[in-house]
This record gives C-alpha cells, structure tokens and sequence, in this order.
C-alpha cells in the first residue's frame, strides 16, 4: 500500500509538472511544430498516394455514426421527409463562378466510388463504399482564385450549442479520393452517417469528414472564422491536421 | 575507455522521458476508446477481442481524460523518440557497440548455456566474464532495440491515415488496421515489463555505480 501511495505522490508530481509545461508558449508552439512535421512528413513520404480501396466483402457490417446523429431542427426533418429536394451546397468564398448545387446537379456530375476505411480519433474503424463527385470536379466549376488557400465546410448540425465545420488545404482538396458522398453502400445517406452529403477526405481522421453540408467555402486564411482554428473540434483542442 | 558511450548516456536519458510521456499520455489515448480488435476494422465491444480497463488519472498525461492534450503530446514525443533510437543505431553500429556487446554467439544459445545463464540470475550473481552482457542481457537489449522501440514506431505510423498510401501493404502484411493498433498497444505493455525488469535489476546490482555510471560514462572493466 505504502509502495502504491509512493508511486500515486510521484505520478501526481510528473503531472503537475508536465500540465504546467504544457501551458507554456514554448510548448505550445512546440505542439504547433509537431503538427506541422507530421503533415509535411506525411505530404513528403505519401507523395500523394492514394489510400487502399476494399473490396465489396470486406464492408463492415454496420457503420457506425459518432459525434451528431442528425440535425435537430424543424427544417432538417422537413427537407428529409420530402427526400432532400430543396437542399442546397452552396460553393462561396474566393471563387469566380459562385454555385448554389441541388442534390441532382451533384449527381449528375462524374461519380467516384471507393470502399475505404473511416478512422476515427478514438481508435475504431469501419469500412463502407463512399459515392459522389470529386471536390476538384465541383472546384474546378466554380473557378477558384488565386488567394483561395483553404476549403471550408459548412454544416446543418450543432454540436453543443456550435455550429460544426471544418477547413482542408488544397493539397487535400484535390485529392482524387475526396469526394462529396451522397451515397453509403449504394444507398443514400443513412442521417447518422451526415445525410444528404458529407465529406469524404481519406487521409484524415473521422472529425475532418464533415457531415450535414450546406456549403463550401474557399478563404485564404482560416482566422476569423468561427474559433479560427478552422474546425469545430480544433476549436476545442484538437490538431487541425489529423492524419495521424 | 568508458563505460557508457556518450552517445549511449544521452540517448538513455533522452529516451527514458520520451518513453514515459508516450507511454503515459498513450494510456489516456486508450481511455478514449478503450477496445482492441484484429483485423482492419472494429467498433462495438462484440467485434473486440480485450476490453482495456479504464487507466486511472494519476497514471495519464494530461492526468485527467483529454484525447486531445493526450494527442499533442504523444505527436509530439514521437518525434524525438523516433530520431533518437535511428541515431543510436547509427552510433551503435559505428562505433561496434553493436557487434562487440551485443550479438550473440552460437555457444550462448546453447540450452546448457541458457539454463546456467537464468539460474545465475536468479542467485542474483550477475558476474559474467569475457564480454560486457551476458546472454540474456543481449536477448531483453536485442527484443528492445530490434523489436519492441522500432515496432512502437512503425505501428504508430500504421495507425496514422495519413501514412496510409505509403504504408497499406505492411498495414495488409499485419492484417489490417486494427490488428496494427493492437500490436502498438502489446508493445507499448512489452516495453513496460522490460522497464520495470531493468529497474529491478538495476536495484539489485549496485543501483548508485550503474546510475552514476550511465551519466558520467564510467570506467570499463571497473
């Protein structure tokens, strides 16, 4: 026992000390560093692979939803029932040609399949087969301008009170495998799972692949918007790169 | 000639927080979600095959739940963990530690040897003559060195999406993701039983002479 209450005074003294070293700027910015190496390593040695693409047997039985299970207003359930006939992606910010997208325009642009594999930052996985066009393809029509830096995404859902989003870089955005996704395992949307259309981003932990979108937004820097940490989890905390 | 290398000292000490701070900030990273499947995908406590316990504050970095304090530091002491076992293969390959103390020979695999070799330790007589490390000193330092630090880092780079392009077929060669994130979490427990052996057997062996020795190199043979 004694030897236990030793150990228990000790943990508690390296705690102390290390919650105290972690309040300091140089911390800080040493946790800021950390994340920008892990992308710049991971950018270097992916080379902007892509990510592998399961077979069709190897889906997970069920995928399970995490963070919002649906979007809790009158209008949500209304736009669901009538079969999310009057949603609309709007596509903003720094682009020459602005977009307002129905769930038919979407689909009627190229279609990109792929069964992946979604990790969350808890540490579970699930597999299913993503549907819809590419982010480049809905980009490219609404003609990004030189500025344009970043993508942000726009959300139906709250989380706690917040209105949730979140931002890539253009070296992500451009990704052949980031998709807008209409459909999982060949069917719409479950709500859980961000009906009508979430984002895919295949290289990035489950909180980056927003879901509920309502609209994309090119900006060329994230400050400003909402916490400025560009998404509502790095808004609380989280690395705003999360391929690892 | 010294004891210790310099480069041995400063990468034991370097390694040593390194070590406890993944370590510690890995048990609140497994708080978050507290199961471990094989294969390449897993979710409900059915398709688990460990349910971890809760690990208590006081053993966690931040010591209480943060996923994500936990995650800036582990992020963040991988990299100089990484680096610094990659540097001390290189030192300990350049200046022979590695083939003078380290490999074994065919005798020592011997069982006579091995036998004789546990029963010494377990008298506690650790007096070995002819190299540095006896027998099963070179398998705990080979198993650390060759597999469990190395492996530690290769499945943590596994785990990370965004290595994924890079690193699907050893994720596949595994079987599968989630496979990967259990072997990270049984070496990580591998490395912990290795630490509280060597700190045992520290203890018993003249504990001030080996500290003294691995911060200010010692002297050989003394």
């Amino acid at each position: 026992m004694e030897r236990r209450g030793f150990m228990v005074g000790a943990a508690a003294l390296f705690l102390g000390g290390c919650s105290k070293v972690a309040d300091t700027p140089a911390a800080q910015s040493l946790f800021r560093a950390s994340e920008r190496w892990n992308r710049a390593a991971h950018r270097f040695l992916g080379g902007g692979g892509l990510v592998k693409e399961y077979d069709r047997s190897e889906i997970s039985p069920f995928f399970r939803g995490n963070g919002s299970q649906t979007v809790d207003t009158p209008a949500y359930a209304a736009s669901r029932a009538a079969g999310f006939a009057d949603w609309r992606l709007t596509v903003t910010g720094l682009v020459a040609n602005p977009l307002s997208l129905s769930l038919d325009n979407l689909k009627r642009l190229p279609q990109r399949s792929q069964i992946t594999r979604h990790d969350c930052v808890e540490g579970w996985s699930a597999i299913g087969e993503w549907t819809g066009p590419q982010l480049s393809t809905i980009l490219d029509g609404a003609q990004l301008l030189p500025d344009a830096q970043f993508i942000v995404f726009r959300c139906a859902d709250t989380l706690n009170g917040s209105r949730y989003y979140e931002s890539i870089d253009l070296d992500d955005a451009y990704h052949p495998q980031t998709i807008v996704a209409h459909a999982l395992n060949g069917e719409p949307l479950p709500e859980r799972n961000g009906a009508p259309l979430r984002l895919r981003v295949e290289r990035q932990l489950g909180y980056k692949h927003a879901k509920y979108l309502t609209g994309i937004e090119a900006v060329a820097s994230l400050e400003g918007i909402e916490g400025g940490n560009g998404g509502y989890w790095e808004d609380r905390g989280y690395h705003w790169y999360a391929g690892i | 000639m010294k004891r210790h290398a310099l480069s041995t000292r400063l990468w034991h000490w370097i390694n040593l927080v390194c070590v406890v701070i993944l370590f510690m900030s890995g048990l609140n990273i497994s708080n978050a979600h507290p199961r471990l499947y094989w294969g390449d995908w897993g979710f409900a406590p059915e398709d688990a095959w460990l349910i971890v316990p809760r690990f208590p504050d006081w053993m966690t970095i931040p010591g209480r739940y943060s996923l994500a304090g936990a995650r800036e530091w582990h992020v963040l002491m991988a990299w100089p963990f990484a680096l610094g076992l990659l540097l001390v293969w290189i030192a300990m390959l350049a200046n022979r530690h590695f083939s003078r103390d380290l490999t074994t020979s065919r005798a020592e695999w011997r069982w006579s040897a091995i036998r004789s070799d546990i029963a010494k330790h377990l008298r506690l007589d650790f007096h070995h003559s002819g190299s540095k490390f006896n027998f099963l000193q070179k398998l705990a330092y080979g198993l650390v060195f060759g597999v469990l630090l190395p492996g530690l880092i290769a499945t943590g780079m596994g785990i990370s999406p965004g290595m994924e392009p890079l690193l699907s077929p050893m994720i596949e060669l595994v079987g599968g993701r989630q496979s990967v994130r259990s072997l990270h979490f049984i070496f990580a427990w591998l490395l912990f039983g290795f630490f509280v052996v060597h700190v045992l057997l520290v203890l018993l062996s003249n504990p001030f002479r080996q500290l003294r020795d691995m911060i200010t190199g010692g002297r050989d043979g003394a």
